[in-house]
């Protein structure tokens, strides 16, 4: 049941400024509503990036003074659901407290696409700043629209451009909020699914009757899919060992991370000839890593007069709502995808298969049924980051970059091209045969990309007896990269305490980048054990630049968020593999980033630059930290880790 | 099935089922408290953490049957009358929270710790907390929501130091 998932865009579009039309009518709306006013637009699309209807309902103006804002786009942490309430006060002179969002519903709000690719910010948000101007005339005593409405511009903002928490603060604190895995339905059974024991493996034949003996409500197998319900998930998980104890596999995949960059050369779909004439070149290389949000996959199905509802965790609920239709022959609009609030995705979560997996089983027993992964099917059976081979050539001359080719293998092209100004340059995405199933995670490929360019400047400016702030500096015309370079490089002190010497296995490093046109620099401090060959971050110093800052203080954590997040992947994540079977699927065994990661010291730089649009801040911030920490790994060894995790 | 007594958030509370179940799937499934959250099945992640009589424990590995005659506290039992506790409140006013599934955990484990050190040093929050994962990785935010609750809960402070805002 699982599709492939396929590599999401990996820059945001530029569109045409759609054409709008307002309307607004009276309508007793959706139960929920109440009685009020409902505007809708009418534009060749809306959201500017939605594949949606032309039509769409954005904001409703209730009779109770409570003003909802519609969107097709899914809260998992990265904070969309403030930033829209903030964006529709702003626009409608209101306190943010009588607005409020309802957030995917695929029966009630508009497609807004993909909530993914740092996209909200400049699109969503946009298009509902536009309604909510428009809709602010009916505010008014003329109680009409306003045609073609003026934004407000980020001098004369009000509520924007402010700090604010998480607007639903108080029911996550208190346990009110229900996440996707804590739905319950009348009559609702708790499911499980019959996993293959390796990737491939084909299922030949299973007793479901066993499962039913062992207590099961419902049992079924459909194709490769086998899965039972059951009462409690005690139940369940018991009938599911019955059953699994029946179960004949054929086939199968022998993959090993051991051999893993090998294969990923060996099967790469296209041959890239080295740079002639003497080159300064290197390899870097890149683990699988797992999303591992806190809530695993998790969905509960419920069928009713032939149509199906589902509340699931996805950041692609319209596609998840298609692919549903599909898989049970129903009309998109026969099927209802509601996404609750979730807990984390980070690029994980744009599938459905446990949508797709309690529906079936719903279908089944005739009777809701919930479906949360545990953890061990969240490693194996999510998709992963994709593993990253990595090929840097250069030529210099005189201190300076003339010729740069730089191959990705397998990774994707986010991040591909330097911002560095080179002459001449050749930048290349090969794709090669991908081991484990992969898709999207946070800045998609543009964290391996920038670990390799990034890195490899360092190496080029080592070589070049040049201090790695002056070599990027004297090949960057980039003014907003320069700017966050220079910021990060001065709250550190990079001049003098690179001039000074270091205490004992300490190194200093940095490094910067650009992504989803928001761009980022980082200067770190970090300590070695020469012995265990381990490293430690110290210090961190990140400046970020994300256009006009529409919540600093939600801006603020996602920036300390990537950087601990990123922190895994250079200290200790990889996907350890052996014969096409994780070897590390646990939390014991894969080790994420835990409190005593952190260091000493974070100092985060936010420049907020009110001339520039606004950009996503959830991903690029994730960019900096793993180059600029194997930098201060060679500062202090004289050795080059040059693979994610760190080694040397 | 054997028949377990409970106090469960003040109330006595008794389930007729398997001994061996986790508690965590008790609370959630047959008590209807699903603020206690599903993390990794291994005790290694601590948001499906309660407090056993005032103790913080795993309950995602914690068989039912030890649960038995103890007094259980879920997040829902932590506020009092509609007034948050100071730890909820510190966690509102410091924005610790991104997702927020992790959430319930970290509160009863803080809540846990000032009890033990009304003034923790940034160490001990760092050790106490360490097996609580946080997938957001905001623990910066969430440190800083430990440090003001103890400050709330000592009187020392009266609402948000504007941490954020200052900088």
């Amino acid at each position: 049941m699982p599709r492939n998932e396929t590599f999401e865009p990996d820059r945001f579009e530029l569109f045409e400024p759609p054409l709008y039309r307002f309307e607004i009518t009276r309508r007793h709306w959706l139960e929920s509503l109440g009685a009020g006013w409902l505007l809708t637009c009418f534009a060749q699309d809306s959201s500017g990036q939605g594949r949606g209807e032309s039509v769409e309902a954005r904001i409703h103006l209730g009779d109770d003074g409570i003003i909802t804002v519609l969107s097709g786009k899914v809260e998992e942490g990265q904070g969309p659901r403030t930033e829209l309430v903030m964006a529709a006060a702003e626009e409608l002179g209101v306190p943010l407290d009588r607005v409020r969002v309802i957030l995917c519903d695929t029966a009630r709000t508009p497609d807004d696409g993909i909530t993914a690719g740092s996209r909200t910010t400049p699109q969503t948000v946009p298009a509902v700043r536009r309604a909510a101007a428009a809709a602010r005339g009916w505010l008014t005593a003329e109680k009409r629209l306003i045609e073609n409405p003026g934004l407000t511009e980020p001098g004369q903002w009000k509520i924007l451009g402010r700090g604010h928490w998480r607007i639903d603060a108080r029911e996550i604190v208190t346990g009110a909020h229900r996440f996707p895995s804590d739905i319950v339905r009348e009559g609702m059974l708790y499911g499980c699914v019959l996993r293959p024991p390796a990737y491939g493996a084909r299922l030949e034949g299973v007793d479901v009757e066993a499962a039913k003996k062992a207590g099961a409500a419902a049992a079924v197998r459909d194709g490769d899919f086998a899965g039972c319900a059951a009462a409690t998930s005690y139940a369940a998980r018991k009938a599911m060992e019955a059953m699994a104890a029946t179960a004949k596999w054929s086939g199968g995949q022998n993959h090993n991370s051991a051999n893993l960059f090998e294969h990923l050369r060996a099967t790469a779909k296209e041959k890239v000839e080295p740079l002639p004439g003497r080159t300064h070149r290197a390899e870097y290389r890149t683990a699988y890593i797992q999303h591992a949000p806190m809530e695993p996959r998790a969905a509960g199905a419920e069928w009713q007069g032939g149509k199906l509802t589902v509340w699931t965790g996805t950041s692609n609920p319209f596609s998840v709502r298609n692919d549903l239709a599909r898989a049970f022959g129903l009309r998109p609009e026969d099927v209802r995808v509601i996404v609750p609030d979730f807990g984390g995705g980070f690029g994980g979560k744009h599938t459905g298969e446990a949508a797709l997996e309690a529906a079936r089983l719903a279908k089944e027993a005739g009777r809701p049924v919930k479906i949360r992964w545990t953890r061990e099917e969240e490693f194996r059976w999510a998709y992963f980051r994709p593993a990253a081979l990595i090929d840097v050539e250069a030529v210099v001359e005189g201190g300076k970059i003339r010729a740069w080719q730089f191959t990705n293998y397998n990774s994707g092209a986010a991040g591909l091209q330097t911002p560095y100004a080179i002459p001449n340059r050749r930048e290349k995405y090969v794709p090669a045969d991908p081991p484990l199933r992969q898709g999207s995670y946070r800045t998609l490929a543009a964290t391996a990309n920038n670990f390799a360019r990034e890195s490899f400047m360092d190496e080029l400016a080592a070589a070049a007896g040049a201090d790695p702030l002056d070599f990027r500096m004297a090949h960057l015309d980039n003014d907003r990269i320069r700017a966050v370079l220079a910021a990060a490089a001065e709250r550190f002190g990079w001049k003098q305490r690179r001039a000074a010497r270091r205490p004992p296995n300490r190194g200093i490093g940095l490094a910067c980048g650009t992504e989803k046109n928001s761009v980022v620099a980082a200067c770190v401090e970090v300590e070695v054990d020469p012995k265990a060959r381990t490293v430690r971050l110290v210090e961190i110093v990140e400046a970020f630049e994300c256009g006009a800052i529409l919540n600093p203080w939600n801006t603020r954590s996602q920036v300390e968020g990537c950087i601990v997040m990123g922190l895994g992947a250079v200290l200790r994540e990889e996907i350890q593999f052996e014969n096409s079977r994780l070897t590390n699927a646990r939390f014991s065994q894969y080790r994420v980033p835990r409190f005593r990661d952190l260091p000493e010291k974070m100092d985060v730089i936010l420049l907020d630059r009110k001339d520039l649009p606004s950009a996503g801040a959830g991903e690029t911030p994730i960019i900096a930290l793993a180059p600029a920490m194997a930098g201060a790994v060679f500062d202090a060894t004289g050795s080059r880790p040059r693979s994610l995790p760190l080694r040397w | 099935m054997p028949v377990f007594r409970f106090t469960v958030n003040g109330g006595a509370r008794e389930v007729d089922t398997f001994p061996d179940r986790p508690l965590l799937e008790v609370l959630r499934e047959d008590l209807q408290l699903t603020g206690p959250k599903f993390g990794c099945g291994e005790g290694q992640c601590r948001a499906c953490t309660v407090l056993l009589d005032g103790v913080p424990a795993s309950t995602c590995v914690l068989p039912v049957r030890s649960a038995a005659g103890k007094r259980i506290t879920t997040i829902e039992g932590l506020a009092r009358g509609g007034a948050l506790h100071p730890v909820q409140q510190a966690f509102v006013d410091e924005g610790a929270m991104q997702c927020g599934y992790c959430t319930p955990g970290m509160i009863l484990r803080t809540v846990a710790l000032l009890e033990r050190a009304p003034a923790p040093t940034r160490a001990q929050i760092l050790e106490a907390l360490n097996g609580s994962l946080c997938r957001c990785n905001g623990y910066p935010r969430i440190v800083a929501a430990v440090e003001f609750a103890a400050r709330l809960k000592r009187g020392a402070a009266q609402k948000q130091e504007g941490i954020h805002a200052a900088k």
